[in-house]
């Protein structure tokens, strides 16, 4: 059953059989595209199934990733092949340049998917509703979101319609789609994977990693996606260890903290009752769980929303109608207003793209962080959130002086509807809560799946180590992974 | 009433590296259009910046030579606002942390030393280049991320001059540390002013302006000359200054506000966070500190004591490096202990030479060896000063040795009294009545004498020798 | 901190972004609520915390001086919305 659905497989399990002759790459991709053929038009995890499907482009390279494709999230340029955020105001942009983790995955022989997967524009958002393409669905329950902003991604994989994806994260937007979907997503230590050619957010929260179907693919990708590049300052050049090794089934004695500020008031309770339940489970297996207190777990929504928004107005900043994307030269917006008279066609023509070229959160963002960075309130808002900062990254220096990980809910509750959260950003925002300090503080982070709720919609568990220690996690997760039925289960769709 | 203009200036050196401040495209001037551009500098999306180490190096050294303090702890911060030439829409600069601050530079005015204090000096990325056609402007990167050192003063001038004395040492310095071409034409050196004026004697600020679009040292002269007229001419007419950017007009030679209002500025500077910090250790600047080259007032000090040279012909020496190396040699060549006549040669014909022809000493392409032997024939009386200057052409354009245009030309200054006999009498019988005159004691008539015969010998005669021989026989 | 209409204008003014009526009032009621929620973090005492740009302590990351190739002018110019020549063309810009 499982060889005639070859995109139904792990990465790992699809190199076995490549290796031994079982399959060709080129009926991989094939039944890749066949099922995006078959349920993405429902499912909408690719943000533009009208660019085509090119059967049959294999990469040539050798490699350890030689005859996978592998899907990408709009937001990572593809030399050539459009790269648009998901938003309108980069309608058409093809990159002249790949990512660094795009000629990375190429070296590793990997086949780069032409259509890229689906996304909140910008990756403003935790349900890829905001996406110009129009929202993903939740392919556990096509009613709710897939989460996001690496919805579109972690629904590919979900579905099988990918292999494997990479997606990104800045406050969770790998950990919390991966969580609804019941796939695994991995965000590394800020400044593990190049930030090279990825479109930015926030500069000093972004990562890449990987979102798969279970750990060891995770480890697999890792290791081709990860180490220094001379062209990202932010790189750190520490050795990549094979991550691959860190896959023992063997947790004893490992120490891990429950933060205590995780379950809070409005948490889902069977979401609770779900990760108490993984914590016993991890307990069984010979970890010691203490619980912990990270004090200002609180302050990190709002922290976030102050520094991501600021850095996200000034790198939206070159979307201009200039270089590349849309252009708008008039807008009926402005014309007719007294204000436009002081402005010339120059900044006509910007506002004009810029209106046009945003979507609403996008534009919301922008408002927000410029408000934060402009004259006057600079002190009160963005210096303010950097120091809180501080004190979020110190809480955790703290418990990893006692502690090899901590292990919490990803997600406060399950998978929402579409539509519930739109009309109310903060309620939106809060469904980040238990991601963004480790985006904050700069951790590595995973989310697996660890159970259903009754309405079958998945729920996953997230473990945080200290900077560059993903061997931990990954130690952590692939043992509770291989004691537990959940990576296993699929939705069906 | 009378005012006293309050001046400072904001310098952008651009820095001479080969690569670009933040990605590996070269920097050379005049190539085709968006043909030196990398998605980097083109701003496009996902790319990062990565800071060249020499343009850090580079910042050190000026920061260094401009007796700043140099910050241990620097790093880069973004500068909002909107304009095509801008690929980002920001700018990577320096707000908060600037590579150096706090130093000064000594201008000499009128003999006396005045010290203009530099409150910063940071590091920061070019813009493009607009070309403005028809109903359109067109967009020219290749200038973008070329790393530029934005050098403030504080307002401590307080005349044009004085801020054309700033700039001209500024520039010499700079020069002297070979990081920048300072070519105000090709825009890798470029001024902008801020100017006030206050009652003289009081202590407060009036209301600036700010002058951009000089291009010469003399522009920026002429336009805070303006600036000072138009300022005066209307507090005189109880007007008040507005606070605005002007743009210095070469044609009209004035200046006139810019017609695009900004509106109040808004830079909403924060962290670079693509840039990590920098940090600038003890031993690095020890290092940098070792290969600054003497600075030119420390070189005219030592001309004055090791040549014996004049304070004034000392700093016009050393004024530029190159020419300053040449004097140098110049003086070590020349064989008299007395070096007077190499620095006259030197400050005065040759650099006159050098101005006419539009290039430094070196460029003149004469060697000291042959400037040296010519000063000899003149030391040596064998030719006036005045033949000695037109040999010193000659020699220029055709590259010969003084000794071949002298010989060619037979300028040999005629000193033997057999040689001028005929002169002189037929200077004193064409003109009887002067040399009747000088026997009557009138002093003057003898030097028209001379100038007769020199005329006769076609300059040759050694006017000194003429003069005795003259007076010998009018006595 | 009040957030009101006037606000969000000067703000959407500076970030060059056209707002119909509508999304001014909606802006302004949404980042009020925003803004409400973010001066929490007020609450804390700051004064001697110092701020944390840079999450990693690395410093120092500094390219040599050499060149790489340029990109090919057409793929320069391969996305504009609008060229000429070899240049990017926007509106005129008057000075």
């Amino acid at each position: 059953m499982a060889s005639l659905h070859p995109n139904t497989l792990t990465a790992h399990e699809l190199l076995e059989k490549l290796k031994n002759k079982e399959i060709s790459a080129l009926d991989i991709v094939n039944f890749v595209f066949e099922k995006i053929k078959k349920t993405d038009p429902n499912l909408r995890a690719y943000a533009r199934l009208d660019a085509g499907l090119k059967d049959g482009q294999i990469m040539g390279k050798e490699g350890i990733l030689k005859g996978l494709p592998i899907s990408i999230k709009d937001n990572i340029c593809t030399e050539g092949y459009n790269t648009e955020c998901c938003s309108r105001i980069l309608d058409g942009f093809k990159p002249p340049y790949d990512a660094t983790v795009i000629r990375k995955l190429k070296e590793a022989g990997a086949t780069i998917l032409n259509i890229k997967t689906n996304m909140d524009e910008f990756a403003f958002g935790s349900s890829t509703e905001n996406s110009c393409f129009g929202p993903t669905r939740n392919p556990w329950n096509l009613d709710c979101v897939p989460g996001g902003s690496s919805g579109g991604s972690a629904a590919a994989v979900a579905a099988d319609e990918a292999i494997f994806a990479l997606g990104s994260d800045t406050g969770g937007s790998i950990r919390q789609p991966a969580s609804y979907c019941g796939v695994v997503g991995f965000k590394p230590t800020y400044g593990r994977v190049s930030r090279y050619g990825l479109i930015a957010f926030a500069s000093s929260l972004d990562q890449i990693g990987p979102i798969t179907k279970d750990v060891l693919d995770s480890a697999v990708l890792m290791n081709v996606i990860c180490g220094y590049d001379p062209l990202d300052s932010t790189s750190v050049n520490i050795k990549v260890p094979d991550y691959t090794k860190s896959l023992v089934k063997d947790i004893k004695g490992l120490r891990i903290g429950i933060p205590k500020e995780y379950f809070i008031e409005g948490m889902d309770p069977e979401i609770k009752k779900i990760t108490d339940e993984a914590v016993n489970q991890l307990k069984d297996l010979g970890a010691v769980c203490k619980p912990i207190s990270l004090a200002h777990t609180e302050y990190a929504v709002p922290v976030y929303y102050v520094l991501a928004t600021a850095e996200a107005s000034s790198n939206l900043a070159r979307f201009d109608g200039v270089q590349y994307g849309l252009r708008a030269e008039n807008s009926a917006v402005m014309i007719d207003k007294r204000k436009s008279e002081t402005d010339n066609k120059l900044i006509r023509m910007y506002k004009a793209t810029r209106g046009k070229g945003f979507g609403e959160e996008a534009k919301r963002r922008i408002i927000l962080g410029t408000f934060g960075l402009s004259h006057g309130y600079y002190d009160a808002y963005y210096l303010r959130a950097l120091k809180v900062r501080t004190l979020i990254k110190q809480d955790f220096d703290q418990i990893f002086k006692e502690f090899d990980c901590i292990a919490a809910p990803t997600t406060p509750t399950p998978a929402f509807k579409i539509g519930e959260r739109s009309q109310d950003p903060l309620s939106m925002y809060l469904s980040d809560i238990y991601t963004i300090s480790a985006n904050l503080a700069g951790l590595p982070a995973i989310s697996i799946p660890c159970g259903l709720t009754k309405d079958g919609l998945p729920a996953g568990l997230q473990i945080l180590a200290k900077p560059f220690s993903e061997e931990i996690i990954f130690r952590a997760a692939y043992t509770y992974e291989q004691n537990t039925p959940w990576h296993l289960q699929k939705p069906k769709i | 009433m009378e005012y006293e203009p309050v001046i400072g200036l904001e310098v952008h050196i651009q820095l001479k590296t080969r690569t670009k401040a933040f990605c590996a495209c070269l920097t050379d001037f005049g190539n085709q259009p968006n043909s030196q551009v990398c998605p980097v500098c083109l701003g496009f999306p996902g790319t990062l910046p990565v800071l060249n180490i020499i343009a850090l190096e580079y910042s050190v050294k000026v920061g260094l030579a401009l007796n700043c303090l140099v910050q241990e702890y620097t790093k880069f911060d973004r500068k909002h606002y909107y304009y095509p030439d801008l690929p980002k829409n920001y700018q990577i600069s320096q707000y908060e942390l600037p590579i150096s601050k706090d130093g000064f530079l000594d201008i000499n005015i009128d003999g006396l030393i005045k010290r203009i204090n530099i409150r910063r000096a940071h590091l920061e990325e070019d813009a493009g280049k607009l070309i403005h056609k028809d109903d359109l402007s067109l967009v020219d990167y290749n200038r973008a991320g070329i790393p530029l050192l934005e050098i403030v003063s504080d307002p401590d001038m307080n005349s044009p001059q004085e801020a054309y004395e700033y700039l001209t040492k500024l520039k010499s310095i700079i020069e002297y540390l070979d990081v920048s071409d300072c070519d105000m034409e090709k825009g890798s050196l470029r001024c902008d002013a801020n100017i006030s004026l206050r009652e003289r004697g009081s202590k407060g600020l009036g209301v600036k302006t700010e002058l951009k679009n000089m291009n010469s040292f003399k522009a920026v002269k002429d336009a805070l000359s303006f600036e000072i007229k138009r300022q005066s001419d209307l507090l005189d007419d109880g007007e008040k200054i507005i606070q605005d950017t002007r743009l210095w007009n070469t044609k009209e030679l004035k200046t006139l506000p810019m017609r695009t209002k900004e509106g109040a500025k808004d830079y909403r500077y924060f962290p670079e966070p693509d840039l990590p910090p920098f940090i600038i250790s003890p031993t690095k600047i020890t290092e940098i500190k070792k290969d600054i080259p003497e600075l030119p007032e420390v070189k005219a000090l030592r001309f004055q004591k090791e040549y014996g040279i004049l304070e004034y012909d000392s700093r016009i020496m050393v004024l530029n490096k190159k020419n300053s190396l040449f004097a140098e040699k110049c003086l070590t060549v020349y064989p008299d202990k007395d070096k007077k006549p190499v620095a006259n040669w030197l400050i005065g014909p040759m650099l006159s030479e050098a101005n006419s022809r539009n290039c430094d000493l070196p460029g003149l392409d004469i060697s000291p060896k042959d400037l040296i032997e010519l000063i000899g024939f003149t030391q040596r009386q064998e030719i006036s000063n005045l033949t000695a200057k037109s040999v010193l052409t000659d020699m220029l354009n055709s590259k010969k040795t003084a000794a071949e245009v002298i010989k060619e030309k037979n300028l040999v200054q005629i000193s033997d009294a057999s040689g001028l006999e005929n002169y002189i009498s037929d200077a004193i019988k064409e003109n009887c009545a002067v040399a009747n005159d000088f026997k009557n004691g009138k002093e003057n008539a003898l030097m028209f004498l001379v100038g007769e015969v020199m005329k006769k010998s076609k300059g040759k005669a050694n006017p000194k020798v003429v003069q005795d021989l003259l007076k010998r026989r009018l006595v | 901190m009040a957030i009101n209409r006037e606000t969000v204008e000067y703000v959407a003014h500076l970030s060059r972004i056209d707002l119909e009526d509508n999304e001014l009032d909606k802006f302004s009621r949404q980042i009020q609520d925003i803004v409400n929620y973010i001066d929490k973090l007020k609450a804390l005492d700051t004064d001697l915390v110092s701020p944390t740009s840079h999450i990693l302590p690395i410093n120092n990351v500094l390219r040599e001086d050499i060149p790489v190739s340029s990109l090919p002018i057409e793929k320069t110019l391969r996305n504009a919305p609008m060229k000429n020549a070899n240049f990017f063309s926007v509106p005129k810009v008057i000075e």
